[in-house]
């Protein structure tokens, strides 16, 4: 009986070194040479593998990152300028700082302002309904409401708001990553700067029809109608098939587009104190008197001067 | 002789073909009209009239707009009253001709006698002109362009023209009340068919559940001694009107992954594309008006049809008393394949087959519950898929497992989900997934052609 169970010990044992030995040989024969800053840099990644660099993860962004000559185009939204500077200093690059984005819904279309012509009984992602149809109102390009963006977003930063129907951005949280835009058959998310205290203007609509088609639809749709794209001074709106766009890169932020808006279909977030339209109007109209008297008496200074050289 | 069908899957929805003895009825053109211009697969048409112009019956008011596209003509003789973004039964904006009628004035050379003309012209080409130029398009659901199916990519050859009078989806009578009633151009239009395809043997299938249509269908054959053609008795079976699932019923063929019709030998068309051919050709008609089925158990009064292209859906059923009150969903087409009406002022298209009312009770969806693992999706696929998988596949956007998987080939019959014990929405989801697949395979496809353009240069 002892010398079995000795036997089967000094077997196991011998086994257990021998295969040891061979599984040494072989790891050392096919190791594989890594370059070691791959680990480092994914070291300082968050980690989510969230895809919103466009790669699989993690790890194949850091592979993509020390393979790159000069990490053009390699930026990690979740991490932002922190997490590139350290990726940055471990492989020797200097550093380049990009405008922190966030994610804006470019729709206002709440259950109340855009009333429910059909009833959606299918099944419900936004995926499946925008390709049945163009949705459960008389807007085809507004938002469907059945949070594709929510699921598709890792860090908790969407959730659906009961009351409008529609996505709501949790600007703390979301890292701009870029998985809502992709998840949103109807285009509506943007990535967006965040501006400066997060404060920014931008047009929460996406409806590309006629104003009075939009309006029948939506009572909070951009109509197109061109008005901010007129009173803007900064060159900042441009419109193009019916609706309005501000270039965040140029907008100053004084929000007479936000005031001049007929259905309230721009947005301003994060100032500190409400918009008071009727003061930012009183002051684009005054800006228009002023700029009327100078081109008048412009206009009668150069009527003066033809009238002395045709008195000479 | 034993019954032929297709050799796997399909299901067997009750036929509930209400208004079977319905006979057609001429519906006049509503006072005014909205004609898309994308009536056709393929590049949608180019409107060639302007606003204040004034429009005959059958006049071109757009051309085509792409190789794979056809002509529209008016349905109604009047003005112009606008060209413009109209929304579409889905809701979604395209570009519409409308049309205030007055009176009903045709262009000249359309035979509007009932004559039938039997004598079918000999040159080929000249007929495929013919259809081209009237518009005409595969009415059997897909509203492909006539034309191209008819003149096949070089190399290939036809060996047989399968005239598809299966309607295998419940509720749709249209197809079998032109059987009924206008078997002689119908047989006529199926002879030209034949003779276009270079003199082949043309199959007529009819399910078994129209015994009447069969033995017209027969008889006027033999009557206007046409020797190339014969009927076939099908069992019935969904999705049999299906192209591939008649091919392999009438010729059992298979046509590859990704395959045309052609490939095999086979020529389907629709019994009203046949019947359109024949009013192209004999009579210089274009395709202006098709028959519409309107019926379902809530809707007070089923009929059959003949609606001018571009009548609001509003009108058909004003003019047949009205919404019943307890109708929860219209369908335009059958209960399985056709889509759900979100806007009731879109207008019939050149492919709209039915207009279909179901109650509350028939519309309700079962909840969902999970996957058991039965296999009577798979059982069920005719095209041999395994939905079950799919639709896992769908959830989590594996494109490349999709297309191994081959989702692209998936015809959307709505079998899986007809079967589904689960009520899992397979068909919704794997749609999405057939999508994500083909998108994949388009792709491909440019870039190497792209990459071809650029080894060239």
């Amino acid at each position: 009986m002892t010398n079995t169970v000795i036997w089967t010990i000094a077997i196991i044992t011998v086994l257990g070194l021998v295969l040891a030995l061979v599984l040494f040989l072989v790891a050392k024969k096919f190791k594989v040479e890594e370059d070691p800053r791959i680990d480092e840099v994914e070291k300082v990644m968050p980690g989510a593998n969230c895809g919103g660099c466009g790669f699989a993860g993690c790890r194949a962004f850091s592979e993509a990152a020390v393979k790159s000559p000069d990490l053009e185009g390699i930026f990690c939204p979740v991490g932002g300028n922190d997490v590139m500077a350290k990726v940055a200093s471990i492989l020797g690059f200097e550093v380049k700082a990009k405008a922190p984005e966030v994610a804006v819904v470019r729709c206002n279309g709440t259950c109340e302002a855009r009333p429910r012509v059909n009833e959606y009984d299918g099944f419900a992602t936004c995926a499946v309904k925008s390709a049945l149809y163009a949705g459960d109102t008389a807007c085809a390009y507004g938002c469907l409401g059945c949070g594709d963006c929510v699921s598709a977003c890792q860090f908790g930063a969407l959730s659906m708001d009961p009351a409008t129907g529609l996505p709501v951005v949790d600007e703390e949280k979301c890292t701009a990553c870029g998985a809502c835009v992709k998840a949103c058959p109807k285009k509506i998310i943007e990535l967006r700067q965040k501006g400066p205290r997060g404060m920014r203007e931008f047009v929460s609509c996406v409806n590309k029809d006629k104003g009075p088609v939009a309006k029948k639809a939506c009572a909070n749709a951009c109509i197109g109608c061109g008005l901010c794209a007129k009173t803007c001074i900064h060159d900042a709106i441009t419109m193009a098939v019916n609706i309005a766009w501000i270039d965040s890169y140029k907008c100053k932020l004084c929000r007479e587009c936000e005031a001049v808006c007929p259905t309230g279909a721009i947005h301003g977030v994060n100032f500190p104190k409400p918009l008071d339209k009727d003061a930012v109007k009183a002051r684009i109209a005054e800006r228009k008197k002023k700029a009327a008297e100078a081109k008048a008496a412009e206009a009668a200074l150069i009527a003066e001067a033809a009238k002395e050289a045709a008195h000479e | 002789m034993s019954k032929s069908t297709f050799a796997i899957g399909g299901v067997h929805p009750h036929d509930n073909k209400l208004a079977r003895d319905c006979r057609i009825e001429v519906l006049p053109p509503a006072p005014t009209m909205y004609v898309s211009v994308a009536q056709h697969l393929g590049a949608p048409a180019l409107p060639v009239v302007e606003v204040g112009d004034k429009v005959k019956v059958g006049q071109v008011i757009a051309g085509p707009g792409g190789f794979v596209s056809t002509y529209v003509h008016a349905p109604v003789s009047g003005t112009v009253k606008s060209i413009g973004p109209r929304a579409d039964l889905a809701g979604r904006p395209v570009t519409h001709i409308e049309i205030a009628v007055e009176g009903d004035e045709w262009m000249e050379g359309i035979d509007r006698s009932d004559n039938l003309v039997t004598e079918i012209p000999t040159d080929n080409q000249a007929i495929i002109e013919k259809i081209h130029s009237a518009g005409v398009v595969g009415l059997g659901g897909a509203t492909f362009p006539t034309h191209i199916k008819l003149s096949p990519p070089p190399g290939s050859k036809c060996e047989r023209v399968i005239i598809n009078g299966c309607e295998c989806e419940p509720y749709l009578t249209s197809d079998y009340r032109v059987l009924l009633e206008k078997g002689e151009q119908m047989v006529v239009g199926a002879a030209i068919l034949a003779q276009v395809m270079g003199n082949v043997p043309c199959t007529v299938a009819i399910e078994e559940n129209k015994p009447e249509a069969i033995a017209h269908i027969r008889e006027v054959i033999a009557k206007l001694g046409f020797k190339n053609l014969e009927v076939m008795e099908m069992k019935m079976r969904y999705p049999q009107g299906s192209e591939k699932q008649l091919i392999d019923a009438v010729m059992h063929r298979q046509v590859r992954s990704g395959g045309l019709p052609i490939s095999v030998g086979a020529v389907v068309q629709n019994v009203g594309t046949a019947l359109a051919v024949y009013d192209a050709v004999q009579k210089n008609k274009p395709l202006i008006d098709n028959t519409i089925t309107v019926t379902g158990e809530c809707f007070p009064k089923q009929a059959n049809l003949q609606v001018r292209v571009g009548t609001p859906f509003r009108y058909i059923i004003d003019f047949l008393g009205g919404m019943p009150a307890d109708a929860a969903k219209v369908i335009s087409g059958g209960p399985m394949m056709g889509k759900a009406v979100a806007n009731l002022d879109a207008a019939t298209l050149k492919g709209t087959s039915a207009l279909l009312f179901l109650t509350e009770k028939q519309t309700r969806r079962a909840p969902e519950s999970a996957c058991i693992r039965c296999g009577k999706c798979a059982d069920a696929c005719p095209m041999g898929l395994e939905p079950f998988l799919l639709q896992k596949l769908s959830r989590i956007a594996d494109t490349e497992a999709l297309e191994a998987n081959a989702a692209q080939d998936c015809i959307e019959c709505g079998c899986c989900l007809y079967s589904c014990p689960a009520h899992i929405p397979l068909l919704d989801v794997i749609r999405t997934g057939k999508g994500l697949a083909l998108g994949a395979i388009k792709a491909r496809a440019a870039a190497a052609k792209a990459a071809a353009e650029a080894a060239k240069k």
